[in-house]
């Protein structure tokens, strides 16, 4: 009974589900940018490393500028070029995509170490660093639960549910979408038909890395607002496994988001209440590998995905 | 930017420049060269045929005049003025549409969508129902019939074909080129086809049309070009030509257009089906309750309308598809619920009919395509390492003796020509010396001589006791190899007769669902099975009912 009471009282908690919004932004930003990446053809391992690149820049600029429009623009930009040397080393150099994901993985941990080491040895990043703004909301603020979940929260969060809508009218009403998908598949009937396949795969390796690059913001500039090593602590994977649970698609990315957002704040939420928290916290990934085990049918892969293209000759 | 067609053209034919013309193309893939100055002149509103051995260059000319590769030399005139192809946008912009040998739609997609990728009506956002609308239009206008909404990974290869064909007229090609287009055809197919064909040149259009089957070449084209190892080998006019010089233009030899064939010397039982079913892909029932025997030393050919059953056969017996009910024996033991492994240990082989997906690894190199399946067995694996000498000795001897080319036993399988693909397969499963073959359009993009080696060699295989069971949608390959003829209808055999014995009539009414005991077809059943049968080139009217 006192099991079922503890559950009870945090279901009912704001908290909770504030915290399950807060914590699926980042994952959300970064699995959109794998969505889009893969339909177009490109595994992306990667949102990891572009993620903690785009964290580091965004202390890096924002400390120096203390302009939080600077400093995002940093981070996106950031995680953009790094996923450009993953676009190079995959799409023209026809590297293998997890050798090449990985590589910046590491390098990316290795890079922000390093500067990390070189500009904030002694002392941590600084305190002075800008914020991204939270969004309150005159009216909602004020509905009793409805308000303590939504009223209050950070733009980014906004920003990254917005971003699951635009994303899929992107990629399934636009032409630019539509060629997309085509070259994921079969980029050589795409090719046929005069659609450039390195364009449409550059374009959405690049935009995987700005996605990533502003969920790498939104950890280092609301979440912890301040950088230490390898913060990302593993995120840009578990929104990988988000973007193969929902099967490649916006919505189920973000669905999958959500579940582990949820498992993450009911984990803090459950902390001082005697709960293995810890336990609770992987209960959302061990669903993910029982679903993907065969629950919710076959996930299928853009058929084109990680493989690269060759012309004619 | 959409372009559509519009079917009215200009009246005025300027006879003296012909539309196009592809002069010195000259294209090496490291020491090979695939075209060695090669000339094409094609004249406005023709159909011209390009012909030649596998290998011999077709589709890397085609290839290069859709931009898809670029040449070392040579240039390419159209309509008296040169032109750049950098690529396939270039191709579109003066007028080539090209459907590719081997399909290229994105199965997931709609057929709407596939036809106006990369020319969607619309903004920035695709307007989906004018793109619906549009296709549709298209395809009443030139008779295509074919679902806008369908998915075209459900849509059989002969309505996947006129998709190709939709998105060349959605782009206003005027000159279209049709890579073997009939491979994949079933007879009735290839009728309609052509008869698209005719009427798309009576309304201005110029076509380029690749086969292997020299009848059609007899009964479409107006002029034909013979490319040999790289080079041309000569222009004809088809009406002042013959099947047997084209051939001869081809393989610089004569060639036999027929097999020779003894008697069978006909053997013990190596294969017996007994209450054989099993289903389609889409889970209906396929095969109902086969019964069916097949000898050393025989080979046994099912005859039918395609889709009747015969492909599933062949999978159920190779082990691709589950048994639902019913037996396999092979060699007397019941291989039913056996893996495919198990079944090769038993002396199967099986040739399937996707050479691309099922009977190559494309990014392998041809020795290893060459032992595939017998991977682990000696000699090839000795103590459970790879016995690299014995699978360069096979690869060599293979190579030379079905003249696999180019003979370079490194190449990897997805480089080499359609029909030299096909030739690795069918090497291979008779290199095992097998007891029992399943061979599902053993000759399919096969050139003349290459058609007439591999019947050669299934015959030999007979002669030597193998027992062959030969699926084909080509009549004349069914009558010219089989000692008996099993006619196939929705899943049944419905008959078996001594080829000696068979009158083509009454198989084609079989074919059709007709019984000898009174239950008629109905009259597009018959006309159906007529057009298979039809001796004739296919074109050429077989019966009254095929026109009005
Ligand atoms: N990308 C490539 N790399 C290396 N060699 C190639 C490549 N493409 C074609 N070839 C070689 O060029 C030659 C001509 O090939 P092509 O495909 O043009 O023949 P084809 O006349 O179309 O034959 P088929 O009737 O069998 O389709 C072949 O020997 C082939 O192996
Ligand atoms: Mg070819």
């Amino acid at each position: 009974m006192d099991i079922v009471n503890t559950f009870a009282t945090i279901l009912a908690r704001p908290d909770l589900w504030a915290g399950t919004l807060r914590f699926a932004a980042p994952l959300t930003l970064a699995a959109l940018g794998g969505v889009i990446s893969e339909r177009s053809g490109v595994v992306n391992i990667a949102m990891e490393g572009m993620m903690l690149v785009g964290a580091f820049f965004a202390v890096l600029v924002g400390a120096a500028t203390h302009d939080i429009v600077l400093a995002t623009l940093a981070s996106v930009l950031c995680g953009g070029l790094i996923a450009t040397f993953h676009g190079v080393a995959s799409i023209h150099l026809r590297a293998n995509q997890i050798v090449s994901g990985m590589a910046i993985n590491l390098f990316a941990l290795g890079l922000t170490s390093f500067l990390m080491f070189r500009f904030y040895a002694t002392s941590g990043t600084p305190s002075d660093i800008p914020a991204l703004p939270d969004v309150n909301i005159p009216v909602i603020n004020s509905i009793p639960f409805v308000g303590a979940v939504i009223g209050d929260l950070n733009s980014i969060v906004w920003v990254s549910i917005l971003a699951v809508p635009v994303t899929w009218w992107f990629l399934f009403r636009t032409r630019i979408g539509l060629r997309i998908r085509a070259v994921g598949e079969h980029p050589r009937a795409a090719d046929t038909l005069g659609v450039s396949v390195f364009r449409m795969r550059y374009l959405c390796v690049i935009l995987s890395g700005l996605f990533s690059g502003l969920g790498g913001a939104y950890l280092a500039l609301s979440v912890a607002h301040s950088f230490s090593d390898n913060m990302t602590s593993g995120a840009g994977f578990i929104a990988l496994a988000a973007m193969i649970f929902g099967k490649w698609h916006p919505v189920g990315a973000f669905l999958a988001c959500l579940l582990f957002g949820f498992g993450q704040s009911l984990g803090i939420n459950l902390q001082g209440t005697g709960f293995p928290d810890q336990l609770v916290a992987a209960t959302p990934y061990v669903l993910t590998v029982v679903a993907l085990a065969g629950f919710v049918g076959r996930a299928v892969a853009p058929a084109a995905d990680g493989v690269p293209y060759e012309v004619g000759e | 930017m959409t372009a559509l067609v519009s079917p009215v053209v200009p009246e005025t034919i300027p006879s003296a420049t012909p539309y196009l013309q592809m002069r010195g193309i000259t294209k090496a893939f490291g020491t090979l060269l695939a075209n060695d100055h090669v000339d094409l002149t094609v004249r406005d509103r023709e159909i011209h045929a390009v012909v030649g051995e596998n290998g011999a260059g077709k589709t890397t000319l085609m290839n290069i005049l859709y931009g898809l590769i670029h040449p070392d030399s040579g240039e390419i005139v159209i309509d008296g003025s040169p032109v750049r192809i950098r690529g396939p946008r270039d191709a579109i912009a003066v007028g080539i549409g090209m459907v590719h040998q081997h399909f290229q739609l994105v199965p997931v997609m709609t057929v709407a969508e596939n036809v106006v990728l990369g020319q969607e009506p619309g903004g920035i956002v695709v307007d989906r129902r004018a793109a619906v609308r549009q296709v549709g239009e298209l395809s009443e206008r030139f008779g295509l019939v074919v679902d806008p909404t369908a998915r075209v990974e459900t849509l059989p290869v002969g309505v996947q074909q006129r998709v190709e064909l939709l998105k060349i007229l959605y782009r206003g090609s005027r000159l279209l080129v049709f890579d073997e287009p009939t491979a994949v055809l079933t007879p009735q197919e290839t009728d309609e086809l052509f008869e698209i064909l005719r009427g798309l040149v009576a309304g201005g259009k110029t076509v380029i049309l690749i086969t292997h089957k020299l009848n059609e070449v007899m009964a479409i084209s107006e002029r034909v070009t013979v490319l040999r190892q790289g080079r041309n080998a000569g222009e004809l006019e088809t009406a002042k030509t013959s099947p047997a010089e084209i051939a001869r233009a081809m393989v610089g030899r004569e060639v036999l257009l027929r097999v020779e064939r003894d008697e069978a010397h006909i053997g013990e039982e190596r294969l017996r089906l007994d209450g054989l079913k099993a289903n389609s892909d889409r889970q209906l029932p396929a095969l109902d309750g086969i019964d069916l025997t097949i000898r050393s030393g025989e080979i046994v050919g099912i005859a039918g309308v395609s889709g009747n059953g015969q492909l599933e056969l062949a999978e159920v017996i190779a082990g691709l598809r589950p048994v639902t009910d019913g037996h396999v024996f092979l060699g007397g033991e019941d291989v039913a619920h056996q893996t495919t492994a198990e079944r090769r240990v038993h002396g199967l082989a099986y040739i399937p009919e996707d050479r691309q997906a099922r009977g190559l690894v494309l990014p392998f190199d041809v020795k290893d395509n060459l032992i595939l399946g017998s991977q682990s067995r000696p000699p090839f694996a000795q103590r459970g390492q790879r016995n690299s000498d014995a699978v360069d000795e096979r690869a060599k001897e293979l190579i030379q003796r079905y003249d696999i080319r180019p003979p370079d036993p490194e190449a990897p399988a997805q480089s080499l020509s359609g029909g030299n693909q096909q030739k690795v397969v069918v090497a291979r499963e008779l290199a095992e010396n097998p007891k029992v073959l399943v061979a599902a359009e053993p000759a399919r993009g096969l050139d003349v001589g290459a058609t007439e080696f591999i019947h050669r060699q299934l015959i030999e295989q007979r002669d030597h006791g193998l027992a062959i069971l030969l699926i084909s949608s080509e009549l004349d390959e069914i009558f010219s190899l089989s000692d008996s003829i099993a006619v196939i209808y929705r899943g049944h055999i419905v008959e078996v007769v001594p080829s000696a014995a068979a009158d083509r009539e009454r198989i084609g009414l079989l074919m059709a669902g007709g019984t000898i005991e009174g239950g008629t077809p109905s009259a597009s059943q018959v006309a159906q099975a007529a057009a298979a049968l039809a001796n004739e080139p296919p074109g050429t009217p077989p019966v009254e009912s095929a026109h009005q």
